[in-house]
């Protein structure tokens, strides 16, 4: 559990992390809080030449109210992420997922911009990211630039981010008064989710105004479950929701592992998509 | 909950432990710790292949990285690559085939040792291991066991025909005892007790260092047996006894994973005799998931008979049982410590026993917590609740209907083991009304009268187990090469302070405090002027370690023994301090005092400094005072319980919920019932992480699909309910302290428990079994299989 040989640089700007990724080349590595970088590092899974500590950028971390939007520092860690009074009056269902990642020690290190770069299909945000369509902050040698969530993830543990580029900040639009919940669905306390679904849901005279679901594990990315969003408007009932939610697993492309092959995880997306709307929608 | 006391305790009082402080603030010496100068760091090139012929080691590359020292494989080592030891062949005809510690010909499992280098500090050495270059040509990996004793199969072991390594046939006449029973209702079923990690908590470690100017190499290790380790490392290493010494600083837990002579501790002791220097190695976690041994892994064909008013006729036992890729210091054994156990607390007239051991191209097998006999007391008690379905009855009363009562005892069972005492009566009602038993199958009919998704099952485990490996002869019998004696020496000192030295050798299981509870309630001395000198066979120089719930049960004993003996060798001392016949002295509390005259009284601390000075001894006696004994206990013991689970189970998603969870163990006389309570804690969690996370996969190819704890998943505290324990207490009546054992008691009660009670909520959806572990995956299939659908 030792890991191979690395230089090690620690910027104090964004300028400077850029510098330090252009100067380190391809095999430079990014590290947040390093809950997923020193696993790769000890196991020997991955060898960078360099690994530029961006956890000493201020600009890098903190959450702002932009008026209307919420702004989040990509090395702000999970555990200020669920605390923030920001986070969770306006966006809530970022705050609720991001409160079953993994266990306390690791929510205190762990950073969102470091979950979201490394983009784990089983991990808890980016569908949350995905379907309250955030938009992702990058500075490179080019100078910044802005990417939709649904052009960030594009596939396995890959996203937007260029291996000379370096996330700065994430950005959720208010979702003020919106029900959320995320159902989580795991072995263990700390183990990752087989499947997840996020919901949001705005409630209007007691029915679905509108929903926003997204869809952990159920593909080589997070998935937006955009038909049962759309078969959900106007839902005012638990069978309603449930008939909805039979849309769920529509267009996704999970994995099989040894917890749960394809059919299963088809079939958890459908029951935790329910279930979890359910609960947004003060249902259940 | 248990009231723990701080305050002088003696037997059977919920003693706050000794050991704690230091851990608790981190004042442990872990062999991780050790750091001797000049020491060299041993890195291991395993294997990535299940099974291949090694066609080319290349060191060169190795040897050629900064500060590398030496590296050797199986040519180079030469006459050093000694064998990993077995001491069980269990049959006559037994295949034992070598394991040499850096393997030559074949690798025949992933993480198998190929090769190794040594370097001046460990990060240099695990950098050059990459240059070591080894071609492989591949075979056709073994893995999975019905395949392996298939004819034509690959082979592991070119001497073993159909990768068997034996065939124990116990023989019974159940076939004669089902034929006098036309009618009898036979239930089969086939079991998997899947394969497990032993998962402690700190991994192996090895530092052995040749001392100065004598001939003396002491090794440091984290194992559970430094006795068993120094004896076994004579005999393949060729190294005098007298000049091995053994030390098992504190150790992080073992469950059985660290009852071993490992290859490694046999590299790390021939390297430092040949190159006269210390070395070292701390095995990584994803090391220790591939190399230290497993445990389980049978597959288990059970027929009960019974007659159609539920009285159980005889019992058929057919078992394969995975070694792996090697045999190691007991791995043929343990399934016939199970052997006995399949009657459990059960009466009837035949039992039949059959067990194929099978070499596969996975990690060997060995003792984990309970070793063979979890895995009995799970096909047993899981057949019992099918037998109770099939027959109508409720299950508990068909376990009344069928188990030994207590006015039975001493009781023969068809296995032929004698259980001394039991009353399953007295716990089974006990756990009954802790649990609430009626109120919840009341709960459980409404919730399925409701359709509830979330149905309620209650799980039942009867269990008895036997622990304290001994006697010895009964050992010699099974063909085991060890004995299972323990010893104690009780030294009194000068000062009245009392060291007290046993083979038992303890990595967690809060011996210190125990041993002095025992002496200390005999001597009538306080438990902190006692020091418990252990794990050194240098200091404590007999002994046969700590496993299989042998240390109470059998080191208990020697402790008692010694302390008695102490008291006869101060009471010719007392008797002429006191100038009266040794006959006229009673002892209590820690003095000597002439019969009906109180105030004619000395205490053993003041005969201590006497018998120290010796200036005044009675004819004939030796200085100092100290008592020893070597104890072989007459038989086994047999802890028993009921273990009740309230299994809550999701029908829509498969998950299941352990809800209430209620034991009441019968463990005979407690030391101190704060340790036992302990004890049953962690045995529970372990058993239930069976139940219900936990389990080896392996690809076709035999790569481990479970190699890191983010895969092979082990419960934490989030994950289960707060235990209810309770005990009853039916002394043991064959061992002095009338104490059974309690190390493995929960690991072998509560992986039925939760299963029956899985199976229990969904029998009325037509589920009768559960694979292990009981994943939400499993669960859901079983009943998707039940409803027709696909699985």
């Amino acid at each position: 559990m030792i890991p191979a040989k690395f230089d090690y640089v620690r910027p104090s700007t964004v300028d400077e992390a850029v510098a330090a990724l252009a100067a380190g080349g391809d095999d430079a590595k990014v590290l947040g809080g390093g809950q997923s970088l020193m696993p790769v590092l000890r196991l020997r899974l991955g060898e960078p030449s360099v690994v530029i500590d961006t956890t000493r950028i201020d600009e890098m971390k903190g959450i702002t109210d932009s008026g209307t939007a919420i702004v989040i520092g990509a090395g702000t860690t999970h555990d200020e992420v669920t605390k923030s009074a920001l986070v969770r009056d306006h966006v809530a269902l970022l705050a609720a997922a991001t409160e079953t990642v993994a266990d306390r020690q690791i929510r205190h290190r762990g950073t969102m911009g470091g979950a979201m770069a490394h983009a784990d299909p089983a991990g808890d945000q980016p569908p949350v990211a995905l379907a309250l369509d955030a938009s992702f902050t990058i500075a490179g040698p080019g100078g910044r630039r802005t990417v939709p969530a649904s052009e960030f993830f594009v596939d396995y543990f890959t996203t937007a981010v260029g291996p000379d580029e370096v996330l700065v900040s994430v950005t959720f639009p208010k979702y003020t008064g919106w029900g959320a919940h995320y159902e989580k669905f795991n072995r263990t306390a700390q183990a990752w989710a087989i499947v997840g679904a996020s919901a949001a849901v705005r409630m209007d005279g007691g029915a679905i105004a509108e929903a926003r679901i997204g869809l952990t594990n159920m593909g080589p990315g997070p998935v937006r479950a955009s038909a049962v969003e759309a078969a959900l408007i106007g839902a005012s009932s638990l069978d309603a929701i449930a008939a909805a939610a039979e849309q769920a697993a529509e267009g996704t492309s999970p994995n099989a592992d040894i917890h749960a092959d394809v059919e299963y995880r088809e079939h958890l997306a459908r029951v935790l998509t329910r279930r979890a709307v359910a609960k947004a929608a003060g249902l259940a | 909950m248990t009231e723990i006391l701080d305050s002088t305790a003696a037997i059977g009082r919920p003693l706050r432990r000794k050991e704690d402080a230091k851990l608790l603030h981190g004042r442990t010496n872990w062999t991780d710790n050790i750091q001797l100068p000049g020491t060299l760091h041993m890195a291991l090139v395993r294997s990535p292949m299940a099974h291949a012929r090694i066609t080319k080691v290349d060191l060169s590359g190795a040897l050629a990285q900064p500060n590398v020292v030496a590296a050797y494989d199986a040519a180079s080592l030469g006459d050093l690559n000694a064998g990993v030891p077995c001491v069980w062949p269990v049959t006559d005809d037994t295949v034992m085939p070598p394991f040499p510690a850096l393997t030559g010909d074949k690798v025949r499992h992933v993480g198998d040792v190929v090769a190794l280098v040594l370097a001046t500090d460990a990060a240099s050495a695990e950098d050059a291991i990459a240059h070591v270059d080894v071609e492989y040509e591949p075979l056709d990996a073994v893995i999975n066991m019905v395949d392996a004793v298939s004819p034509g199969s690959e082979l592991v072991h070119g001497d073993a025909a159909n990768n068997t390594c034996y065939v124990y046939d116990l023989g019974g006449g159940y076939e004669d005892a089902l034929a006098k029973h036309p009618d009898a209702v036979v239930v089969k079923r086939r079991f998997v007790n899947q394969r497990l990690v032993p998962a402690f908590m700190e991994p192996r470690a090895i530092v052995a260092a040749p001392m100065g100017m004598s001939e003396e190499i002491t090794i440091w290790s984290a194992t559970q047996v430094p006795h068993i380790l120094r004896v076994l490392l004579t005999l393949v290493t060729g190294i005098p006894e007298q000049n091995l010494r053994v030390i098992a600083p504190d150790v992080g837990g073992g469950f059985g994973g660290k009852l071993q002579c490992y290859r490694e501790e046999i590299l790390c002791t021939q390297l430092a005799k040949k190159l006269g220097r210390p070395v070292k190695w701390t095995e990584t976690r994803s090391e220790d998931m591939v190399a230290t041994h497993h445990g389980r892994d049978q597959i288990q064909d059970i027929e009960l008979a019974c007659t159609p008013d539920g009285k159980m006729i005889g019992l058929k036992v057919d078992l394969l049982a995975n070694m792996g890729g090697y045999l190691q210091i007991i791995t043929p054994g343990i399934p016939l410590l199970g052997m006995f156990m399949y009657p459990a607390i059960y009466k009837m007239d035949a039992y039949q026993f059959q067990c194929t051991g099978v070499f596969t191209n996975t990690t060997p097998t060995d003792a984990y917590r309970g070793a063979g006999r979890p895995e009995a007391t799970y096909a047993i008690e899981r057949i019992v609740d099918e037998m109770a379905a099939e027959l109508g009855m409720e299950p508990m009363a068909f376990r009344t209907k069928n188990w030994i009562q207590h006015h039975e005892f001493p009781f023969t069972t068809v296995a032929g083991l004698t259980y001394d005492t039991g009353n399953y009566e007295a716990a089974t009602a006990k756990a009954m009304e802790m649990f609430g038993y009626e109120e919840l199958r009341a709960e459980q009919k409404a919730r399925r009268e409701s359709g509830d998704p979330v149905q309620l099952g209650i799980g039942i485990s009867t269990f008895t187990e036997m622990c304290g490996l001994a006697p010895s002869r009964t050992l010699g019998a099974l063909k085991y090469a060890a004995g299972g004696w323990e010893h104690c020496t009780i030294r009194l000192l000068p000062t009245g302070k009392v060291e007290l030295v046993t083979g038992t050798s303890p990595h967690g299981q809060g011996h210190e405090t125990a041993w002095s509870q025992i002496a200390g309630d005999i001597l009538g001395i306080p438990v902190d002027d006692i020091d418990v000198i252990h794990s050194d066979t240098g200091r404590a120089p007999y002994g046969m370690d700590t496993y299989g719930s042998r240390s109470l049960a059998v080191g208990g004993q020697a402790i008692k023994r010694a302390a008695d003996r102490l008291i006869e060798n101060a009471r010719p001392i007392a008797a002429h301090q006191l100038e009266c016949a040794a006959d006229d002295l009673e002892f209590a509390n820690g003095s000597f005092t002439v019969k009906g005259d109180p105030e004619k009284t000395v205490t053993l601390g003041a005969l201590a400094w006497a018998a120290f000075s010796a200036h005044d001894l009675p004819e004939g006696v030796e200085p100092m005072i100290n008592g020893e004994a070597t104890v072989d206990p007459e038989d086994f013991s047999y802890p028993h319980g009921t273990h009740l689970a309230a299994m809550e189970v999701d029908t829509e998603t498969g998950k299941v919920r352990v809800r209430k969870y209620v034991c009441v163990d019968d463990v005979g006389n407690q030391i101190n019932p704060m340790i036992v309570e302990g004890q049953v804690h962690g045995g529970v969690a372990q058993g239930i992480g069976q139940a219900l996370y936990e389990g080896v996969e392996y690809d076709e190819d035999g790569n481990m699909l479970t190699a890191s704890l983010a895969d092979y998943l082990i419960p934490s505290a989030a994950d289960l309910p707060s235990f209810e324990t309770g005990t009853t207490v039916t002394p043991s009546t064959t061992h002095s302290l009338g104490t059974k054992g309690v190390g493995e008691a929960g690991a072998i009660a509560s992986t039925p428990a939760i299963i029956n009670g899985i199976v229990d909520a969904l029998r009325p959806m037509g589920v009768n079994d559960v694979l292990m572990p009981a994943s939400p995956q499993n669960v859901w299939r079983a009943i998707q299989a039940a409803k027709g659908g696909a699985a």
